[in-house]
């Protein structure tokens, strides 16, 4: 086969991917924009069909979803902090040669990557701490993520000279303190590559939301959608001037499209600013960890 | 530390002080950076209570658990639960579920990122390349939550679009979700939609640091690229293949619950349930926690079996392993 062939067969079929993965999300963004009638009928292929921000406004007027939305806001912000608090606590002292127990910590730590008490110790633990039903349960039981430890450390190892802390210890400097004035303002972008990943993370679970939280006033964001979008249960209020059933099923198709978008607003709004920190993240980790 | 004991071997110190020394010197050490120890207090109390303690709490799956006596002072009852799991007329159908969809995911998922890696590998640095990659990491950012609600949506009977598509081309409507034979084939699809991209960063940062003498080398023996990309790309990302290889079978089953629950509905459960739903149902929703202890424990001693052996498996095949 000649290198031109190979050339453009990779041409093809990268161009067939880029469609295969492009088409469902423009078609989501499409059908929320679209008429009721338009998306229950099929007529939406690729643009918006008689153009209306009707699932948008049923959206925005469900006061379930707004709660589940600062819920998630909360979750995600303070979540984020915690860990990555919690992470560098972690991954600097255990960057350093000079730590004595490093190894022995290390290997504790990658223990629990392998081997793991399951789903049910996981929740009696849990519940023993008395966490069932607040909102300490969606913040602190999966608060470190080992693989973000790995590329923690990775950075400090990599970024922070061993010299350097050897001439501050010199001059008297504190291990807190080099942290504070030397380390931090060097890890910025470990931290911007932390952050998003812990953001994106919280802002995504469900799953201990699931099994922890009874309280509805607590859910987050994706259990929300999960009883609107997969358990098909739609409030009546949501149904402004709906009569026939086609219509009711257009509406509540159209609310999916929608709901769909303001959900994901917040991850795809960050996204562009964040995908070359991310990259370098992934790569850090998988690469040196 | 390490540099310590030569220098004092060498001076003829006999061993009884030398250990001494090595330990004071370790002491001296700790108080110097207690700062760091203080530091680390509190990562190392989290991965106690909620890493380490739930080790501990496994012992239930070997009890009778009673709430009023607790974790530590319910009764022994030996296998009891475990043998009743292997009596269980489903169990069967769970390990087999839970490793055909696993094995399947791996047999697909794992290739199709190397194969879009190695084809923007290809690519010259300019617009395209860039919007390939920035396209293909973008669905790792949708929640499963919203990624099986598109899946519902799209494969709806009467008004998703895959049924459109067909209804037009004159096939039957098919209602896709309720089809047990299709769910493992739309579980694994989606999945390669979502985290191709995402997984091809790894094997393309790798590729991206491949020494360019070598391609200048097999361009002067008049190497194709065909012939480029298999002796000189391939062999270059293949250690971190071996390493996510091992890694992959070691999750073998723990194959997704949250994607593979919200996808179950009563009429693919002959197909979908596997053994991390099962827990999940049996242990929290109907409050049986002993036995879907036993079940997880179950799953976590062979998944720890899967991944020694894969790990075993790498280093006589290539020599390097995860550990």
């Amino acid at each position: 086969m000649s290198d031109k062939v190979l050339l453009t067969f990779i041409y093809i079929v990268l161009i067939i991917i880029l469609a295969a993965v492009l088409y469902p999300l423009i078609y989501i963004v499409s059908s929320s924009l679209s008429s009721p009638q338009a998306v229950v009928s099929g007529r939406v292929w690729l643009f918006p069909v008689e153009l209306s921000l009707k699932g948008y406004t049923a959206v925005l007027s469900n006061p379930r979803i707004w709660s589940g939305y600062s819920n998630s806001i909360f979750y995600m912000c303070v979540g984020t902090l915690i860990s990555v608090f919690l992470t560098f606590a972690l991954a600097y002292p255990l960057s350093k040669k000079t730590f004595y127990g490093r190894s022995t910590i290390m290997y504790l730590i990658i223990v629990t990557m392998i081997f793991s008490g399951g789903l049910i110790p996981y929740y009696l633990t849990v519940k023993s701490l008395g966490m069932i039903d607040t909102r300490w349960a969606l913040l602190l039981p999966q608060a470190i993520a080992v693989w973000q430890v790995f590329i923690a450390k990775t950075f400090f190892q990599e970024s922070i000279p061993d010299e350097l802390n050897e001439a501050a210890e010199m001059d008297g400097c504190s291990d807190l303190r080099f942290l504070w004035s030397i380390v931090l303002p060097l890890s910025k972008p470990v931290v911007a590559v932390l952050a998003l990943m812990y953001a994106v993370t919280a802002w995504n679970a469900y799953f201990d939301a699931l099994i922890f939280l009874k309280n509805v006033n607590l859910y987050p964001l994706q259990l929300i959608l999960r009883e609107i979008l997969i358990q098909n249960s739609v409030d009546n209020s949501m149904m402004v001037d709906v009569r026939t059933m086609e219509a009711r099923q257009g509406m509540k198709d159209l609310l999916k499209f929608s709901l769909i978008v303001v959900s994901s607003l917040p991850v795809l709004i960050i996204y562009p600013f964040v995908q070359k920190h991310f990259v370098k993240g992934v790569m850090i980790g998988s690469l040196k960890g | 530390m390490s540099n310590m004991t030569p220098i004092s071997a060498a001076a003829g110190m006999p061993a009884e002080p030398l250990r001494r020394t090595v330990r004071s010197e370790i002491a001296r050490k700790m108080r110097r950076h207690w700062q760091l120890y203080l530091l680390i207090l509190l990562p190392l109390l989290y991965f106690i209570l909620f890493k380490y303690v739930p080790i501990l709490g496994v012992q239930i799956a070997f009890k009778d658990l009673s709430a009023k006596a607790g974790i530590w002072g319910s009764p022994w009852v030996g296998f009891k639960h475990f043998e009743a799991f292997f009596n269980h007329p489903n169990f069967w159908l769970l390990i087999k579920n839970t490793l055909f969809l696993s094995l399947y995911t791996l047999a697909v998922g794992f290739p199709a990122p190397i194969i879009l890696a190695l084809m923007i590998n290809e690519l010259r640095n300019g617009m395209f390349k860039r919007t390939v990659q920035m396209v293909t990491y973008a669905p790792y950012f949708i929640s499963t939550v919203v990624m099986v609600s598109m899946i519902l949506l799209f494969l709806a009977p009467r008004i998703g679009v895959i049924d459109h598509i067909r209804t037009a081309l004159g096939f039957d409507s098919v209602n896709f979700i309720g089809e047990p034979s299709m769910f493992k084939t739309i579980f694994v699809l989606s999945d390669v939609w979502q985290y191709m991209g995402y997984s091809a960063i790894i094997y393309i940062a790798a590729l991206a640091g491949v020494n360019p003498q070598l391609y200048e080398a097999s361009k002067l023996d008049g190497a194709s690229r065909l012939q480029k990309i298999i002796h000189i790309d391939l062999p270059s990302i293949m250690p971190i293949m071996v390493l996510l290889l091992v890694l992959n079978m070691g999750q073998l089953l723990n194959i997704g619950f949250e994607k593979v629950y919200l996808l179950q509905n009563p009429l693919n459960t002959s197909a979908s349930e596997i053994i991390s739903t099962y827990v999940y149902k049996v242990g929290l929703v109907q409050a049986n926690y002993s036995f879907s202890a036993a079940v997880g424990l179950f799953n976590s001693l062979i998944n720890l079996l899967l991944i020694l052996l894969a790990n075993f498996g790498a280093r006589r095949a290539t020599g390097s392993g995860l550990f």
